[in-house]
């Protein structure tokens, strides 16, 4: 009938793996108390570490946080405030948080950076000011799986993926890029852009100079974009270690490249705030700003919020030592997911940043295959009681690999999920040792897996 | 330059879609230039031509102090924080759904009723516009849109969704009402040019007429949209701005009393920024009928959501029944009483408006003062306004009007004090106009105007078609 192809089609990308784990989940979630056999969330990229540190900036600041200034009430400015260039305030302390991120190695125009609802909508808006429908974008893989519905579906560009494999441990090599590219010539598709993560989802690594340069000496030699969506980037356990692309295009001294090269940004991973809604992009092309501050018109972000952030992060004391606080926490958790995985033999990616850990869990399937992923990834949903992401869902080239995060549950939670995972494994590795009797006891556990009538006992 | 530009940019970033290239902007430029201020700056431009509601704020203002714990930063809410800080279910708040879908019963007197589970979440209502187009419809294929409409629907209805929008001509010969013959000329014409048209946009209270539609009219549309199978969108908006009779009827409240009518057809775009006078807060609404569009809308929802906080702010204030019917009240009859001083003020000097018992703004007609029935005169008129009387209003060609002369005036932005003294302005110019003084002064005028208005278009400091940089936050901020 009468509604349009958008609605009616599947590219929004929702009912991929991603999302459906979200669904078990949601059916029956873990609670320390009320729910203890629940599924375990481990498939929610959040920072819920460092609340404590907020809240007690909050209470220790009543005035700045209650609509008031100078004791007088501002609410109706407020409400009044919506203006798409952004309260000036909050986007001076925004820019002036990114730089403390990256060691104040770079700094950030606030007349160049767009407020929009979410690095979502900062995503999506950037594609429709720099690509034309059925124009394409490459992506290395593996990548966050909301790329599918950002960037793709109501642009109308496509995303050719850049493979990427653990042979190198997943960077990104010249010759995956330029056979990127070709497989989109192929399509007959133009390439407009490259997009980036980093530091990387799932990968949780940092990217490395001989990466971006890479990257960069490709966009100049092709003429295109760059887009470097950097929201982990508070979430380097070492802040030496993460290097902005930012950071590298003075040295290069080439105007043109610098206007290509778009960073987004958002304080939903680096703040816990994803609710708030906080997005950015930032360009040193005017053009890109005047278009994607037009835009960003369908997506702004409230003013009440706008001020509370701004009366936080301009407390630059607050915010240096949130960072290195927050950072912390994140290293420590990480360490503990990583060695109580290793314990039980299942390696993870070396990594340096995010909120999760690339699991290698290529030893416990049953075959090379996308079938035998999925079947080990509803094992530790419905038998283990984990939601993880499995990697075909990011599009991985390789089977067996599964993203798990670690920074939205307490320690205790994560305790538990680590035996569980114990357990699991403990009762399989028969199986792994044995070849013969191999088939037959994976048919055993196959059997008891039927996706559509699994009772879930947990 | 040019090429270049096509190189670094999308065509729908390069191209002039977005509408803020209109000569409609040099107002709020001249304002922006010489903002008017009582004492500080006695001759300064008023600001005529922003519909915004600010009559009411000292209400608002009073319940937030009397709800810390509303917020989620004050001593009294903050337990709530963490909470409410990492949700971001496209759903939105139960409490926040629920409480907007009480209110907007109660802005139409309890005679429907909403459910909270199809009331999905958008930046604003420009955000709920876009969605509800990109849901609709696809690129190539059209909306029909009665004139004169308000000028952001051109950037929001068809910038990046690529959807066309067919002008439903309606005029001063019958009040500007939409009539059948009108909506089916539109609709063949459509049809002659090949495009497919796939629904039908009403702004119920109009903007910028301050008229209601009827029950009739609702009837009519809704007959008419099933006949040709096409959706009809019906942009409530100020739905809580009537204050007068004839009351406001809901597009809600004529479905319900139509059972052969397709309710997967029928959709409702509203706001806060215009009943509350919130537009900073951008809480857009998009309401259906159709589970499919409902399904499709919340996905697309991810890309403009409410801030938590603000959700959990309004959810606390909307459910306050007590504070909700007050506040309904007191609201309309302050609106009623605005309009009124306004359009006596412009009887008093000769000059027409059109009736009306809703919006922000009245349908101001200088037919008479025009050179001409052009719409050349009519922006030679609008100059003048601009230049001589000081006072930013909004032209009917930028609304698409079919015919020159109407202008839209704003009423509810300013105090009793501004807009006395913006009534005397424009008795001075209309005392000008008829004797034909202002013909030779302006010619004068002008010409500096022009240079130092293009001089502007120079500068790439784009301002903003929404609240003017000289917003006290800004001032004090920057």
């Amino acid at each position: 009938m009468t509604i349009s192809k958008k609605a009616a089609c599947n590219s929004h990308g929702q009912d991929s793996s991603y999302f459906l784990g979200w669904e078990e989940y949601e059916k029956n979630p873990f609670h320390e108390s009320t729910n203890p056999n629940g599924i375990i969330q481990m498939g929610l990229a959040e920072n819920q570490l460092s609340f404590d540190l907020l809240e007690s900036w909050l209470a220790a600041n009543p005035d700045a946080a209650s609509f008031k200034r100078d004791g007088q009430s501002i609410f109706r400015e407020l409400a009044l405030f919506q203006d798409y260039h952004g309260l000036p305030i909050f986007k001076n302390a925004l820019a002036q948080f990114m730089a403390e991120i990256r060691g104040n190695k770079v700094q950030f125009d606030p007349n160049n950076l767009v407020l929009t609802a979410g690095a979502t909508s900062a995503n999506e808006t950037l594609i429709f000011c720099l690509a034309d429908p059925g124009d394409a974008f490459l992506l290395p893989t593996p990548y966050y799986p909301g790329f599918d519905r950002d960037l793709k579906w109501r642009t109308g560009v496509k995303i050719v993926p850049i493979q990427c494999t653990s042979r190198n441990g997943f960077r990104i090599t010249s010759s995956a890029v330029e056979e990127a590219y070709k497989l989109a010539q192929k399509r007959n598709l133009k390439v407009k852009g490259v997009l980036i993560t980093n530091p990387s989802n799932p990968l949780g690594i940092t990217l490395s100079r001989k990466e971006l340069n890479l990257l960069l000496n490709f966009v100049d030699k092709k003429g295109i974009h760059l887009i470097s969506d950097e929201i982990y980037s508070g979430t380097v356990f070492d802040s030496a270690e993460f290097v902005s692309i930012m950071e590298l295009l003075p040295n290069r001294n080439n105007p043109q490249l610098m206007n290509r090269v778009h960073v987004v940004y958002s304080l939903s991973k680096d703040l816990g705030l994803p609710g708030f809604r906080v997005g950015s992009i930032f360009s040193n092309d005017r053009l890109v700003v005047a278009a994607a501050t037009k835009m960003s018109s369908f997506g702004l972000i409230s003013s009440q919020t706008q001020y509370l952030l701004s009366a936080i992060l301009s407390d630059h004391v607050f915010a240096k030592k949130y960072v290195a606080e927050n950072r912390m926490r994140l290293r420590n958790r990480h360490a503990v997911l990583v060695s109580g995985l290793r314990r039980v033999g299942i390696s993870c990616l070396e990594s340096n940043s995010g909120l999760f850990c690339w699991v290698d869990m290529r030893h416990l399937l049953s075959s090379d295959s996308l079938e035998a992923e999925m079947e080990l990834w509803k094992k530790v949903v419905y038998d283990v009681g984990l939601n993880i992401s499995p990697g075909s869902s990011c599009h991985c080239a390789e089977h067996g690999w599964f993203r798990v995060c670690f920074a939205n549950m307490t320690e205790d939670t994560l305790d538990l999920a680590i035996r569980r995972i114990k357990s699991f494994v403990d009762s399989i590795s028969p199986i792994k040792n044995c070849r013969n009797s191999r088939s037959k006891s994976i048919s055993k556990w196959v059997s008891r897996l039927s996706f559509h009538d699994r009772e879930c006992d947990r | 330059m040019l090429g270049s530009q096509e190189h670094i940019l999308s065509k729908i970033a390069s191209n002039d879609g977005h509408g803020e290239n209109s000569a409609f902007f040099d107002g709020w430029k001249a304002y922006d230039a010489d903002p008017y201020h009582p004492t500080k700056n006695p001759n300064g431009v008023i600001q005529m031509g922003l519909a915004e509601n600010q009559l009411s704020f000292d209400l608002v203002e009073e319940w937030v102090r009397n709800n810390p714990k509303a917020s989620i930063c004050t001593a009294e809410g903050a337990s709530q924080f963490k909470d409410i800080a990492i949700f971001q279910d496209y759903h939105g708040l139960p409490e926040f759904r629920n409480a907007v879908a009480r209110f907007m019963e109660k802005v139409r007197g309890d005679r429907v009723r909403f459910d909270p589970a199809r009331i999905v979440m958008s930046g604003g209502a420009t955000g709920a516009q876009e969605t509800l187009t990109f849901c609709l419809a696809d690129p190539g294929e059209a909306l029909l849109v009665p004139t004169p409409y308000y000028p952001a629907n051109d950037r929001d209805l068809t910038w990046r969704t690529g959807v066309e929008l067919v002008p439903v001509i309606c005029d001063s010969s019958n009040g500007f009402r939409m009539t059948r013959d009108a909506l089916e000329a539109a609709y063949k014409a459509a049809l002659e040019s090949n495009t497919a048209v796939k629904g039908l946009l009403l702004n119920n209270p109009s903007n910028p007429l301050g008229t209601v539609l009827d029950r009739e009219a609702l009837s009519m549309a809704l007959s008419f949209t099933n006949e040709k199978n096409i959706h009809l969108i019906c942009d409530e908006i100020y739905s809580a701005t009537v204050f007068a009779e004839p009351g406001f009827v809901s597009i809600a409240e004529v479905l319900a009393e139509s059972p052969d009518a397709n309710p997967d057809l029928v959709h409702i775009v509203y706001s806060l920024s215009k009943d509350l006078g919130f537009p900073g807060f951008r809480v857009g609404i998009l309401y259906s009928y159709n589970d499919a569009v409902v399904c499709c809308a919340r996905k697309m929802s991810s890309f403009g959501l409410v801030s938590t906080q603000t959700q959990r702010t309004l959810a606390s204030m909307l459910a306050d029944e007590e504070f909700t019917q007050e506040f309904l009240a007191q609201s309309a009859a302050r609106l009623g009483a605005r309009r009124a001083a306004l359009c006596q003020g412009l009887a008093q000097m000769g000059v027409g408006s059109l009736e009306g018992s809703a919006g922000l703004y009245c349908w101001m007609d200088l037919r008479r003062l025009l050179k001409a029935a052009t719409f050349e005169a009519e922006a030679e008129l609008w100059r003048v306004i601009v230049d001589d009387a000081r006072i930013n209003v909004s032209p009917g060609a930028s609304f698409h009007c079919a015919e020159p002369g109407w202008f839209r005036v704003c009423f509810a932005n300013m105090d009793e004090e501004t807009m006395r003294v913006a009534l005397s302005r424009i008795s001075k110019l209309v005392v000008q106009r008829k004797s034909g003084e202002a013909a030779r002064k302006q010619c004068r005028r002008r010409s500096k105007l022009e240079i130092s208005l293009s001089f502007r278009r120079l500068e790439e400091i784009m301002m903003s078609p929404h609240s003017p940089m000289t917003s006290p936050l800004v001032r004090t901020m920057t």
